[in-house]
């Protein structure tokens, strides 16, 4: 609809940050900012004009903890219809994967939307249906209005979705990195609006940007960045203010907010984060698959649950190292052979390196 | 994941708040609505079968002239 791709324009940009003569990193953290900074090679573009990028913790699937993994793992075994979008399916666990438990015969479908899983739960009412429910911001509210709307008895959520702002805090709280600026996630912040962004900036004095995901978003959310630097400013500005408002979309906090409540959780490559994830209020209790199979998933202990030998998804997820970096990216590490998450989902940093750079 | 495309909304149901969503090209599909307040004509976001938000066409066009005005007041 919208055609964000004037070459000329791109260029007047991109010369005005090389005239700065800056030496500066900045992360983001989503898969369709990647997606855009490496399919149209604005990643290499930009690094001749003195910006690198790096893609933070902003992967749904690549976050998911390896416990998380083994416990729908565990529900598949146990007979419970697994429904996930399609990633998911193929992240490999301890021992196997969705995927692989398919072929093996266990009910497992892949959705494009939770309410396709209800519909599933609906027309086969002798079936537990559990979806796997990751995201962030974006699509919690798509869970809390199913939720709110009664649906069948047989129908339950395991429930991953996290927030993105405690996450950016953990970025720079950890401190082994050092960074210039933040490009924040578009449809994110469509539904959180600007001001969840505000304490970042002004307690941590980093520039920050909302950025929207065509290849001019993204140059004028680093051309703003820059312009903070230079001015010694630290704010969060909207670039992509033709569908970000300030207060968010209001209707979705609100369902949000009715079906859930902040819990710590652990992100893969991060310890436990202070409210950063989400959980069922007790009223939804009988759709929470944690509850209802709670003795199904009680064997579960943490121990044993690690991270693949060799992985360093965690430290592509806390943008210490690009994907290139990795000893395994693209030898044993291939999205036909994937070892760890980055290189499973198409929102992970290593997949998208490895589909559009070249060898 | 937080992968949105926009549509224009052709068919509304208000009582299944379920709307048909032209994406162009013939592409059309179903999206739910409840957490937006639409009408048909309205441009939305649609992530994982919800629409998420309206889009202000109006700013969307003003967007390129935007850059050009943002960057034209920055020449020394």
């Amino acid at each position: 609809m919208f055609s964000l791709r004037d070459k000329q324009l791109a260029n007047d940009i991109l010369s005005r940050i090389k005239k700065e003569q800056v030496h500066l990193r900045f992360m983001h953290v989503c898969g369709t900012h990647q997606d855009t900074l490496v399919k149209h090679g604005l990643d290499v573009l930009l690094r001749d004009a003195g910006i690198e990028i790096r893609q933070g913790p902003g992967c749904p699937v690549c976050v998911t903890t390896p416990r998380e993994i083994e416990e729908i793992l565990l529900l598949a075994k146990a007979g419970k219809t697994i429904a996930s979008f399609g990633d998911m399916i193929r992240v490999p666990g301890v021992t196997s994967s969705l995927q692989q438990m398919k072929t093996e015969g266990c009910d497992i479908r892949t959705v494009y939307s939770i309410e396709d899983a209800v519909l599933l739960a609906k027309n086969h009412p002798k079936k537990e249906v559990v979806f796997m429910a990751v995201g962030f911001e974006t699509t919690a509210p798509t869970t809390a209005s199913v939720l709110l709307r009664n649906p069948p008895s047989n129908f339950s959520v395991l429930c991953c979705h996290r927030l993105i702002p405690p996450a950016l805090q953990a970025i720079l709280e950890l401190g082994e990195i050092k960074l210039d600026g933040f490009i924040q996630p578009g449809h994110v912040s469509t539904i959180i609006g600007i001001k969840p962004y505000e304490f970042i900036s002004r307690n941590y004095r980093i520039p920050q940007v909302i950025a929207g995901f065509e290849p001019l978003d993204l140059l004028m959310g680093v051309w703003l960045l820059v312009r903070q630097v230079q001015q010694g400013n630290a704010v969060i500005e909207n670039e992509y203010s033709r569908v970000v408002g300030l207060e968010g979309n209001r209707i979705a906090q609100q369902v949000m907010r009715q079906v859930f409540e902040p819990m710590d959780v652990t992100w893969r490559g991060f310890p436990k984060l202070p409210a950063s994830g989400l959980r069922l209020r007790k009223k939804f209790a009988s759709y929470d698959a944690r509850r209802k199979f709670e003795s199904l998933l009680e064997p579960l202990v943490d121990e044993g649950i690690a991270e693949p030998v060799g992985c360093l998804c965690g430290d592509v997820l806390r943008g210490l190292i690009s994907s290139k970096e990795c000893p395994l990216f693209r030898r044993e590490c291939t999205p036909g052979t994937p070892i760890g998450p980055c290189m499973v989902s198409s929102e992970g940093s290593c997949h998208i390196e490895y589909l559009y750079s070249k060898k | 994941m937080c992968l949105a495309i926009p549509g224009k909304i052709i068919a509304l149901d208000k009582k299944t708040q379920s709307a048909t969503v032209d994406y162009g090209s013939g592409t059309k599909r179903n999206a739910n609505v409840s957490l937006v307040k639409v009408k048909i004509g309205d441009y939305v976001l649609v992530h994982a079968g919800f629409a998420i938000q309206v889009l202000d066409t109006k700013e969307a066009e003003e967007t390129l002239a935007l850059f050009r005005e943002m960057l034209s007041m920055e020449e020394p």
